[in-house]
């Protein structure tokens, strides 16, 4: 059976081709960068589980200091001009669409066939896997490419991206930190012992406001949901004033999204794209969010003033 | 309130637009510090999290696919067929996207859509097809616009489904709490804010077409 374990394994060996193929990359003068990060990344996905937790401790750091500190170049991969793409696009018409759309076509169909076999969590990540690899194999075999070019396409994408591809994962381990050092409560505290929530109006705002605003501290609303629902939600809007507890529960989390819309803390959703799409402004996504975040906050909070204490 | 030092480090991070990756090392070290852990123990427990999060990082391999497909000219495919399509502006073809992303959540198929897979290869470029002889600005503001459509379909169409994270989520914290909801009765509750979702950012789409046709 496919496991996670499997899917990591690949993602090594891609990320260890990236390393090789930046390496040689005469073009590229931090080309010994690049392989580096690229190949602790590598590392990390082939034997990340018997480095222990300090190795992979010191690994980050590395990491780190490569991507973030020293800094990438970007390497010039061989790839096809303008007018060859023109050319191809014409040529082979919308079938270039179908390996696109047979990757969310298996990933979707994997996610609920393969939950019996594989547990809940990694099903989906381990039917995506499966739907890349297949895509894969109907485009090599359609398009014939050298037999390199999907990797140093890869790379091409690797190499704009940059550092921003590890910042999801930095992000998620920045999280289990506060998490296990108490950072959620002291939060909570502050803010219930600074507001003076003695009318409904105000806990309301303070509730659908608050979760926005730890949401994007943290950069999840998960995170944010139990610490400010423990502080604000429970004893006070339901508690105190008689709300329904579930449209506190709803709205509340909905509030929160409304956060993950407004910070570069939720990477993969605003830096991430910021970076894939080619932005020069790594904030751009943020930006054109922000107002609809706003009016959503404000729409969250009426709405739960409205509805939360109708019985 | 020590305790909170790497929450500031973090927003001085972002706000001075320093490279994040080293602002989260150092938020770490200082959070782990204030806790009372020493430096050890704080790289250590960072290794361990940063290799049990490794999952985040697997999305990215879509790219060796994404990346061939363009070689033989996706993009230029997604732009020529949007382009033939007289009544399609980039804010109305943004708007159908986002109403499929939500539609299609709200069902629990949230892995229909993304960045990587749709927004990079299919819809940006199709948006940018949309446009009349866009300007360098002109796609760079669309690009953003393509993120958000994704962004704002998905988190406020998901929560409409039963067996989300986020319902499983709630239900189960204040089950801790004593308190027993069903995920319906969740789940009924996000379809106020959903239309509210699809108003507010659907008008800021149609707007964005106005403002394109203004900047010419």
């Amino acid at each position: 059976m496919i496991t996670l374990g499997a899917v990591y394994v690949l993602a090594g060996l891609i990320f260890a081709a990236v390393a090789v193929l930046s390496a040689v990359d005469r073009t590229n003068p931090r080309r010994i960068r690049n392989a580096a990060f690229w190949g602790l990344l590598a590392l990390s996905f082939l034997f990340g589980d018997r480095l222990g937790d300090f190795g992979n401790g010191l690994l980050v750091l590395a990491l780190v200091g490569f991507g973030g500190v020293w800094g990438l170049g970007i390497g010039k991969p061989a790839t096809t001009t303008p007018e060859q793409r023109r050319e191809s696009s014409a040529r082979r018409g919308n079938a270039l669409f179908l390996p696109a759309l047979v990757i969310p076509a298996i990933a979707l169909a994997g996610s609920f066939l393969l939950k019996p076999f594989v547990q809940a969590n990694q099903a989906t990540v381990v039917s995506l896997a499966l739907g890349i690899v297949v895509a894969l194999a109907i485009a090599m075999l359609w398009l014939r490419p050298p037999p390199a070019a999907p990797l140093q396409e890869a790379r091409r994408l690797f190499d704009s991206v940059g550092w921003a591809t590890v910042l999801p994962q930095m992000l998620a381990a920045l999280g289990a930190i506060f998490a296990i050092s108490g950072v959620g409560d002291a939060v909570g505290r502050l803010m219930t012992s600074y507001i003076p929530l003695d009318s409904r109006i105000a806990a309301v705002a303070a509730y659908t406001i608050g979760m926005a605003l730890f949401t994007m501290v943290m950069g999840n609303a998960f995170a944010a949901f139990p610490v400010m629902t423990a502080a604000i939600g429970l004893p006070l809007i339901v508690h105190k004033f008689g709300g329904d507890p579930a449209i506190m529960g709803a709205i509340g989390m909905l509030s929160g999204f409304c956060g993950t819309l407004m910070t570069p803390m939720a990477a993969n959703f605003n830096i991430v794209p910021a970076a894939l799409l080619e932005l020069r402004d790594r904030n751009g996504v943020i930006k054109v969010q922000i107002p609809t975040a706003l009016w959503l906050l404000a729409a969250n909070t009426a709405l739960m003033y409205t509805l939360v204490f109708r019985q | 309130m020590l305790i909170l030092s790497g929450i500031a480090i973090v927003v001085l991070g972002f706000a001075l637009r320093l490279n994040p990756l080293p602002v989260v090392v150092l938020a770490a070290v200082a959070t782990g510090l204030a806790a009372g852990h020493d430096l050890a123990q704080v790289i250590s427990a960072f290794g361990k999290a940063f290799n049990d999060n490794r999952f985040v990082t697997i999305p990215w391999l879509v790219l060796p696919v994404i990346g061939l497909l363009e070689r033989y000219g996706l993009q230029e495919r997604a732009r020529a067929l949007i382009g033939n399509v007289r009544a399609a502006t980039p804010g109305r073809l943004l708007l159908v996207y986002m109403i499929l992303r939500q539609g299609t959540a709200a069902l629990g198929l949230t892995a229909l859509g993304g960045h990587p897979q749709m927004v990079r290869p299919l819809i940006a470029p199709m948006a940018e097809g949309a446009a009349e002889e866009p300007s360098d600005d002109d796609r760079q503001t669309i690009r953003a616009y393509a993120a958000s459509a994704d962004n704002v379909g998905l988190f406020f169409g998901e929560d409409i489904f039963i067996a989300i994270g986020s319902i499983l989520l709630i239900k189960g914290f204040l089950e801790q709490n004593g308190i027993t909801v069903a995920p319906l009765d969740l789940s009924v509750w996000a379809i106020p804010t959903a239309f509210v979702a699809l108003a507010v950012h659907g008008i800021r789409l149609l707007l964005l077409d106005r403002r394109l046709r203004r900047r010419r």
